[in-house]
This record gives C-alpha cells, structure tokens and sequence, in this order.
C-alpha cells in the first residue's frame, strides 16, 4: 500500500467541446501522489487547475488518458459509480464551506454517510469525535448560519473526514477568511497531515502553498514545474518515498 | 440502498427544508387544500342532495303513477266579479272510475280528496290535513295501523262517519285520554276515531307543502271515506289566505293508480294522458311517474359527478402547477445545496428522492388539511343549511390519493432537472 501511490494520472486529458472552439483544459497530466503527501497545485486562471481539482475530485470524467485512485481506473466510470467513489474515498473542503442551510453541524457531518446508507444514530459517536476533532464539540446542534465563517469551515473539514477518504480535496480553504483564521485552518489541515491523511490543495496563495511538501505550478493544461519543499520534517517521508521525487517533464 | 430509515430520514429533511420557507410551502399547499377540501365537501353535498331526492321519490313508490289536480293560471275563473271567485278544476270521481276500468296493468286505483281544516276536541284544535279516501289507501302508501282499523268497504258505501287519525294528531287532540271511540269535530260534522296510524311514507307531503303552516301540520292527517268527504264537505272547498276568500270547486285532489309492476308504468303513462286530455278541456293535471323521477335523479347524478371531477381535477391541476412552479424555483435556488450532496456522494437517484419526497410531502400534507377541511365543511352547511350531506370514505380516499398522486406528477420535473445539473455547475452556481 505504501509503495504503490494512491493516485496516479496516467496522460490525463480534458477537452471542452464549446461548439466553434474546442478547449483543451488538460492536456496530457501524468502524477503520481503518495498517501500521507500534502500536495498543493497553483496556477493562474486558465491553466487548468479548476479542471484538475474536478478531475481528482471525480466529479468529471476525463476525454483522455487514465485516472486510478486506491488501484481503481475511475475514468471510465458512470456517473452512479463516480457518486459512490466521491461518497466513500474523496473528502471535499470548499473554498465557500458549502454546508446545508437546513442541517445541523451534527447532521452536517453525517451527509456522506447517509448517502451510503449509513442512520445517523449508529454513526453519531463518529460524528461528535469529529466535531470534537475540529474544536466544535459544543457546537453539535447549531445551524451552519449562527456560525462564524471559521467555524463552518471546520464544519466542512470534519464533514471531509467522516468517511474516512483516501485524500482530502481543498479548493481555496482560506479564501473565504481572514488571515488569522485562515492560518487556523491551515494548522488544522497541517495537523491532519500528520496524523497521515492525503491532502490535495488548489490555492493562490504562496503562503498556504508554502504549507505543502509538493508544489504543482500549472500552466496551459500541464504541470509547468515543481516544487519541492524540504522542510526538515518532511526529509523524513521524502527518503522513504525516494521514486517520486523528479517531477514529471513537462 | 435506500431503505426505511432512510426514506423516514429523506422525510424529516424535506419537512425541514419545506419549514425553511413557511409562507411560500403554505401557500403552494394552498391550491391543494382547496382543491382536495372542494371535491369533499361537493361531494358530500351531492351525495346528501341525490339521497335524499331518491328517497323522496322512493316514497313514492316506484310501482305507482300519481296524478293531481293543478289549479290552472287564472283563465277560466267564475263569478269572475268581487274578490269572491269560484275557480273549477281538477280531476273527477270519473276520472278514477274510467282509469279503474280501463287501465291496463293497473292494480288498484286510489282516489283522492285532501282538504286542509281544523280539527277539534273540546278545546284542542289542531289543523290538519283531512284525507278522504279508500280503504286501499292503507296498503299503497303502507301505513302502520298502530291501534283499531284503517276504513273499510262498509264504511264508503255507508257514507260512515267514522276517522283514523295519525299518531302524532291523537297525541295533539288527546293528550290526557284514549282517542278511540271518541268522537272529533271537523267543520260542523263529527266523526268517531276508529284506529290509530303512522306513516311510513310521506306521500302526501308534497300537496301540503304550499300550506302555511307546513311543517308539522304534515303529520297531521286525518283519514274519512272518500263518500264522507264528499258528502259532508261538497264539491266547494273554501279557503281563506291572507285577507281574501277563495273558494274553488275541487272533487279529487290526487288519484294514485298502483301497476302490478314497474313493466306496466311505461306503456300507462301514455294511455292516462290520452285519456284525461280527451276529458280536461285545460290542462288542471299532472302526471308524477316516481320511476321516470327516480332515473333522471340518477341521471343528473351522473352529470354532476362529471362536472364535479371536472372541476376537481381542474382544482388539483391548478393546484400542481403552483406545486411544479415553487419547486422548479426551489431547485434554482438549491442549486449549490445539490452540487454539494452530489460532490459528497449523492447519486441522482437521491437528488430525484430527495425532491420528490418533498412534493410529496407538501401535497400530502395539503391533501390532509384539506380533507379535514373538507369533512368540516359539509357539517358546517348541513347545520346551517339543514341540507343532508354524506361524506363517504371513498371521496376521502380519493382526495387524498390524488393530492399525493398530484405531488408525485408535478414533482417528477423539477426533482429531474436538479438530478441532472452538472455537479461542476451547480457547486459554481452563486
């Protein structure tokens, strides 16, 4: 399990059939990603980061290429399969939380459950441990408008873990916040990490890239560079995972 | 996958996201409520209004051909001058004689004389409605004899003056004694009560219902042999009403002619017209054939409850497209809610559930209101109304299975049209 990455994108192409044009938002991405890897992807609008995010995050299927998550060829899937692999092995953070008006934090968190079939009474201990976990164990029957725009994003964090997912996918986490919440939340995601969760990250922002071990620069539907940022904490992991570290040429 | 908790679950949420917006989901269970409440309570009415006609006429007897004299609109009037005028109309002592003699397939025929006057006995005075007529009379309209006898043979060749009277008149005249063998006065003659009836049917409801004093004098009856009501009161009946005198000259008010069976009435019908019109120069008759009566109840039945699911179903349409109209707008404006259920898992199946159910539970819930509302309604008009009503089970059942079939039609659409937004769009959607 270990040697053998989680995700790996094989070629991987999207083209948007605009009628006149064609796009091609992806053209030809190939990426391995280790478990336990904190891997942010910048870019500016138009390189086709926003295609990426969706093609990791299942929500679209890719015209090219090969996309296998946990060994499982998910490009080829309908889009009943897609649900179920986004419901059991893909956590999402938005950049707008995107919690449900009606539901409670508690209910919040259960959503991905319970579109796998799951009562909430017999996940409901799971549920108040990650409540608990992101600092809002008091906070249990609040609804999403009584709180603060921090405290729904941790909300959508928990949500992100309910299932247990192979990676977290955070598109833009703090761009909804102030910069001291945001480094809260940054801290948050940094302390899952180390507990060894996967965490893929969109972001514009140097400083919350600068959290990640690998930084993907995107450009014109390729990943253009690489970074790879050698924090003493991070030598570590990286001798163990030795093969990923040259960069696929551009 | 999706089981019973889950649906109950599914439930709970649509009712929370319904309550999220009160006034715009009570106001789209409106056009249900009405609708479901209108088929119930009409319905109802109907129901209660087409009974009671039916029973009306069954009292008539469904073997029977009844005619009566109608006064005719004032052209043949004698003594035409003062306020004192004689107007002569109506059916004759031949009249019965030729139908007994001549009718095929008639059974018995039963004349007639009704005359309205008081009954006394020593100072109780009761107005009444005084029958003259034969001893068959008993057997066609079937009264109860309760005490003694009804009239006999003996009785109308004797020109005896001997009366039966209904129970609730004894009660009136008789209040502290035995009626039997007593004898009553009417006008200036009297007569010994030789037996004690009730009415099962009300067949004579309808010549009293222009009296003043209806209502209870109806019950009222008093029953002499026709020979006695013609001997004793003439062939000029008085009447008194409202400050003028009337006096017309009547002999029978109403002869029922009783067919051996309801094969017979068809072809009679037509003989008794032929025969009366060649002897009434005007047209002083009506011919009530409580058969003929009884299938065009039946028949404006038929076409009230085609009218009445038109309009149904016109009601619950209207009331579906203001359902289909809220949710289409209840999806755009849960765009991002569903991109975000599908990102985390939803199929769209579920979407497709999720906004079914709460149609459904929007139009269930009105088609439920609606039905209490619709049970109250016809209670509210048959108490104030005194109209008979009948709500049957099977109107509420209908009802409300349509309110939710309604629910589950108009719903289809809009919980489509979320399942099949673009997760990518719709979590872009601002």
């Amino acid at each position: 399990m270990s040697s053998s990455p989680i995700i790996r994108l094989e070629g991987l192409e999207k083209t948007y059939d605009l009628g006149a044009i064609k796009v091609r938002a992806l053209r030809g991405v190939s990426l391995d990603i280790q478990a336990g890897s904190y891997v942010a992807i910048m870019g500016p609008s138009g390189s086709g980061k926003s295609t990426m995010l969706n093609m990791l995050g299942c929500l679209d299927r890719p015209s090219g290429g090969a996309y296998y998550l946990g060994g499982e060829d998910v490009s080829k899937m309908d889009d009943d399969e897609l649900s179920a692999v986004r419901g059991k092995r893909l956590g999402f953070i938005f950049q707008s939380y995107n919690l449900i008006d009606q539901l409670t934090v508690i209910e919040n968190i259960h959503v991905p459950l319970f579109y796998q079939g799951r009562d909430i009474n017999e996940c409901y201990d799971h549920c108040v441990n990650l409540a608990k976990l992101v600092g809002l164990g008091d906070r249990l029957h609040h609804r999403p408008k009584e709180l603060s725009g921090g405290q729904q994003q941790r909300v959508a964090i928990a949500r992100s873990l309910v299932n247990d997912p192979l990676m977290i996918l955070a598109d833009e986490p703090t761009g909804n916040l102030d910069s001291a919440t945001g480094t809260e939340i940054l801290n948050l995601l940094d302390k899952l990490n180390a507990e060894g969760k996967t965490i893929v990250l969109v972001t514009h922002g140097e400083e919350v890239a600068e959290r990640a071990h690998r930084v993907l620069h995107m450009k014109d539907g390729v990943i253009d560079h690489e970074i790879h940022q050698r924090t003493l904490q991070h030598v570590v992991e990286e001798l163990e995972h030795d093969d990923t570290a040259e960069a696929p040429a551009p | 996958m999706i089981n019973a908790p889950a649906i109950l679950l599914t439930v709970q949420l649509g009712i929370k996201s319904l309550l999220l917006h009160k006034l715009r989901s009570g106001l789209t269970m409106l056009g249900i409520i009405f609708g479901v409440c209108s088929v119930i309570a009409m319905l109802a009415i109907g129901e209660g209004g087409s009974y009671e006609a039916q029973q009306a006429i069954k009292k008539l007897g469904s073997n029977n051909i009844i005619i009566r004299s109608i006064k005719p609109s004032e052209s043949n009037v004698v003594g035409s001058s003062g306020r004192s005028r004689i107007s002569d109309y109506g059916l004759t002592y031949s009249d019965a004689g030729r139908m007994q003699t001549t009718l095929v397939g008639a059974q018995h025929v039963l004349p007639m004389r009704i005359i309205r006057d008081s009954v006394r006995f020593n100072r109780f005075v009761v107005p009444s409605q005084i029958i003259g007529t034969h001893p068959s009379y008993a057997q066609i309209t079937g009264l109860d004899i309760v005490r003694g006898r009804f009239l006999t043979q003996n009785d109308e060749t004797h020109i005896d003056n001997v009366c039966i009277m209904t129970v609730s008149l004894a009660n009136q005249l008789f209040p502290f004694q035995d009626p039997l063998d007593e004898e009553v006065r009417v006008g200036m003659d009297y007569y010994r009560v030789v037996g004690l009836v009730r009415e099962k049917s009300s067949m004579d409801k309808r010549p009293g219902a222009s009296a003043p004093d209806s209502g209870k004098a109806l019950d009222n009856n008093l029953y002499i042999p026709l020979s006695c009501a013609r001997s004793r009161f003439g062939e000029i009946l008085f009447r008194r009403s409202a400050g003028s005198f009337e006096a017309e000259r009547v002999q029978l008010h109403q002869i029922t002619v009783q067919m051996i069976d309801t094969d017979a009435i068809e072809p009679a019908v037509p003989d008794i017209e032929a025969m009366l019109r060649h002897f009434h120069t005007k047209k002083d008759y009506e011919i009530i054939v409580p058969l003929q009566l009884l299938r065009q109840a039946e028949q404006t039945k038929r076409i009230f409850n085609v009218v009445l699911g038109s309009i149904a179903a016109i009601s619950l349409l209207v009331g579906g497209i203001g359902i289909m109209n809220i949710m289409l707008a209840t999806v755009t404006e849960r765009t991002r809610e569903i991109g975000v259920r599908r990102a985390l898992g939803a199929r769209k199946k579920d979407i497709i559930t999720q906004f079914l159910v709460e149609t459904v539970v929007l139009s269930l819930g009105g088609g439920l209101i609606g039905v209490a509302v619709g049970v109250l309604v016809p209670m509210i008009v048959s108490y104030f109304a005194d109209m008979k009503t009948i709500i049957t089970f099977s109107s509420l059942a209908l009802a409300f299975g349509i309110s939710g079939l309604t629910g589950i039609i108009f719903g289809i659409y809009p919980a489509r049209r979320a399942a099949n937004l673009s997760p990518i769009e719709a979590l872009r959607h601002e």
